[in-house]
């Protein structure tokens, strides 16, 4: 695989979201604007490139029957970095998300693609591969942000146009569904071509 | 006992009502209900907090392995907010370092799982056969490590704790099993191509977390 394949297989071939379906409570529980659902992604791919460079060179290392947990605490010190650093420099990005930067631990796609391609690719794949898929991860959250941002408080990134006219519903928790399944159609049908 | 004829009387938030009115209810028992009722309807822990989500759309395909699923997890997560309220406490807050609050409970709460199962082979292989499949995953389910995190960015007392970690669980088995069942109904449905599978899951998710909307305001608090 050419290594500019691996940066641009995560936005349609390989997109963790409408793809692989993995993330989803993040995918759903932070992305009320687009600019959360976009620091949510980029945080996402901080950990996940860190993470596969990592765990890409001590994967001779670690024996075989522990490398669940070893993949785990690498993770989860990363995320506390990310967390720690986050809380520092943009506080107001850090209130929005709350509870879901420490939960980054548990993103199955972090995990998955640790097990999947880190622990058997050499370290300059793996950081492209956590590109790729952070780039994926993050243009979806970033696209969910925006439509919701969009059909529930009338703003696009921040900026208002149509104040108090639009439906509330979807930045509340069942437009985050509702919103998630209706893309996934869309591309459902994209993809098929 | 008050709080459970409360509890399971038809109109909740007259009772609590008349009953804090009277005077045979105290102001802790009023939020021990506040937090049982918001936990499990309110701020339903799948369709409000969205936690949890994973195992919602993938194991919530029959009734009986979400009642299963929703043991399992019942189970662990009251175990595993006992224990990581114990390390914040005792541990990580005496020495400084609540910074490692993210690797400590996500350790924790992996080697619980693999030590409850290992307990329930031996002790009770019934239950281990009935819950056994769902307790490794259980570890990737961000509903456990975000209640326990949750617990610790509340203030909560041990006790407050546990009874919202079950609560909590509860509200989680409850969003499975009607889900489960809304799902076993949709199999046999002439569903459009496109929207196959997980779009039309999660479109029916998102009706059934309007439907819990309607629980908002449950509880009125005196």
């Amino acid at each position: 695989m050419g290594k500019l394949q691996l940066i641009t297989k995560g936005i349609l071939k390989e997109n963790p979201t409408f793809a692989l379906i993995l993330g989803m409570c993040p995918t759903i529980g932070v992305t009320s604007t687009a600019i959360n659902g976009m620091g949510m992604g980029v945080a996402t791919m901080a950990v996940l490139i860190l993470s596969n460079m990592a765990i890409s060179l001590i994967k001779n290392l670690i024996p075989s029957k522990v490398r669940i947990p070893a993949f785990i605490v690498v993770i989860a010190s990363f995320v506390t970095i990310i967390g720690m650093l986050i809380k520092a420099y943009l506080p107001a990005l850090d209130a929005s998300l709350g509870v879901f930067i420490p939960l980054i631990v548990v993103n199955c796609i972090i995990l998955g693609r640790a097990e999947a391609f880190a622990s058997k690719n050499g370290i300059v794949d793996s950081a492209l591969d956590g590109v790729g898929i952070g780039l994926g991860f993050t243009l979806s959250l970033t696209i969910i942000g925006a439509v919701r941002e969009v059909l529930g408080s009338g703003a696009i990134f921040g900026v208002t146009f149509a104040a108090d006219v639009m439906p509330l519903l979807f930045i509340l928790a069942p437009g985050g569904f509702l919103v998630l399944g209706y893309l996934m159609v869309v591309f459902n049908k994209i993809a098929k071509r | 006992m008050n709080i459970l004829s409360i509890l399971t009387s038809g109109n909740i938030s007259q009772e609590v009502y008349n009953a804090f009115a009277t005077g045979t209810v105290s102001v802790q028992e009023i939020s021990l209900i506040a937090i049982v009722i918001g936990a499990i309807f309110v701020n339903n822990v799948v369709l409000s907090q969205f936690l949890g989500i994973c195992p919602f759309l993938g194991v919530s395909s029959k009734v009986n392995t979400s009642l299963g699923m929703g043991m399992a997890v019942t189970f662990v997560m009251a175990l595993a907010s006992i224990v990581t309220w114990c390390l914040q406490r005792y541990i990580l807050v005496p020495f400084g370092i609540e910074f490692m609050q993210t690797i400590v409970f996500i350790l924790v709460i992996a080697a619980l799982v693999q030590m409850v199962e290992i307990v329930l082979k031996k002790v009770s292989p019934a239950l281990y056969q009935a819950l056994g499949i769902f307790l490794p995953l259980i570890t990737t389910n961000c509903a456990v490590l975000g209640v326990a995190i949750l617990m610790v960015q509340k203030d909560m007392d041990l006790f407050t704790g546990v009874i919202y970690s079950v609560a909590t669980a509860l509200g989680f088995a409850l969003a499975l099993v009607l889900f489960a069942g809304i799902r076993e109904r949709l199999e046999v449905e002439d569903v459009p191509a496109a929207f196959r599978g997980v779009p039309i899951a999660l479109i029916t998710a998102g009706l059934l977390a309007m439907a819990f909307m309607g629980f908002a305001n449950v509880v009125p608090l005196p």
